[in-house]
């Protein structure tokens, strides 16, 4: 959990809230941010574990969605394809 | 239709990828592992891309197969001022249009305001947030740390199966982007190049998609904590 003191240090001036930290965090990923968002962001989550966390499960999400199985064109089709590009390929 | 047209920034010189070339110049020669090798990497995303705009997976599968033969057909003429992955996606997406129309399908992407629109809010339970108060805007209580899971319960079988079904669940056009970015492991530029999605649409989609997936997840990895 965040102390309280590292709460109200998130919470600075010009300072971000964890509702507009979740909503920042693709385009954080992405590079997408300018450098004073980026440096805000970066404020936020030196002092905030909830956010820090949540974008550790962005990432975890991404890994995860990265080992889905792709479907395979089926063989027929390759195989076929096989056969149009020895007809094509110069012999 | 189905020219090497890439588009470029003005006064940008294009650089193609390390080893195309050489990939072109075995296609030419007819060299079959180069062939088969290229339809394993490109053929899944072309499916899926294909099926975003025709009705079918036999339809898809169709015109998958009549790309590949334009691309035999045209790659001799192929002068390299695109990448041969964005030549070959332009030449299916244009095929794949075509014969969507003749399906009277609407594009897929004049589907995305409604996407959009329709799909708004935030994108974590507002509930999660403190209303009012000196901490407003802070979490409720924190997420937790999933990366301290143990490893075999985060890429366990059964939940990659719960993110497939959530992303299965996706809008058409949050499916396409997240799949082709992060299953597919394609560049933002690559996916914006090929579905013709502006940069902050293209952020959007990924936001949404990526953030409902976590959501699944979480559910399944702690329980429903609403």
């Amino acid at each position: 959990m965040t102390s309280i003191w590292q709460r109200i240090r998130g919470r600075g001036e010009r300072g971000l809230t964890c509702v507009q930290v979740v909503e920042l965090v693709t385009s954080y990923l992405e590079g997408g941010l300018s450098e004073a968002d980026r440096a805000r962001f970066d404020a936020h989550l030196s002092a905030c574990d909830g956010c820090t966390n949540y974008l550790d499960q962005m990432r975890v999400t991404i890994a995860v969605v990265g080992r889905v199985d792709v479907d395979d064109i089926p063989d027929a089709m390759k195989v076929e394809l096989m056969h149009a590009f020895r007809d094509w390929a110069p012999s | 239709m189905d020219q090497d047209d890439q588009s470029q920034e003005p006064g940008a010189a294009y650089v193609p990828p390390a080893g195309q070339a050489e990939l072109v110049a075995a296609l030419r020669a007819g060299d079959e592992t180069a062939f088969t090798e290229l339809i394993e990497e490109l053929g899944p995303s072309m499916l899926r891309v294909a099926r975003m705009y025709v009705s079918t997976r036999a339809v898809a599968e169709d015109v998958v197969q009549e790309t590949w033969l334009a691309v035999l057909s045209g790659i001799g003429r192929f002068e390299g001022r695109s990448s041969l992955k964005t030549w070959i996606f332009r030449i299916l997406t244009n095929r794949a249009k075509t014969r969507g129309e003749r399906e009277g399908r609407s594009l897929p992407f004049s589907s995305f305001a409604s996407d959009a629109e329709g799909d708004e809010g935030a994108t974590v339970d507002a509930d999660r947030f403190q209303r009012g108060g000196q901490f407003e805007g802070a979490w409720v209580s924190a997420p937790s740390r999933w990366s301290e899971l143990p490893e075999n319960r985060l890429v366990g079988d059964e939940t990659i199966e719960v993110a497939h079904a959530a992303i299965a669940a996706l809008p058409d056009s949050q499916r396409a982007v997240i799949t082709l970015r992060d299953v597919d492991g394609w560049s933002s530029e690559e996916v914006r190049n090929v579905l013709g999605l502006s940069e902050s649409n293209q952020r959007v989609l990924l936001h949404r998609a990526r953030a409902k997936v976590r959501r699944a997840l979480e559910t399944y990895l702690e329980g429903d904590r609403s």
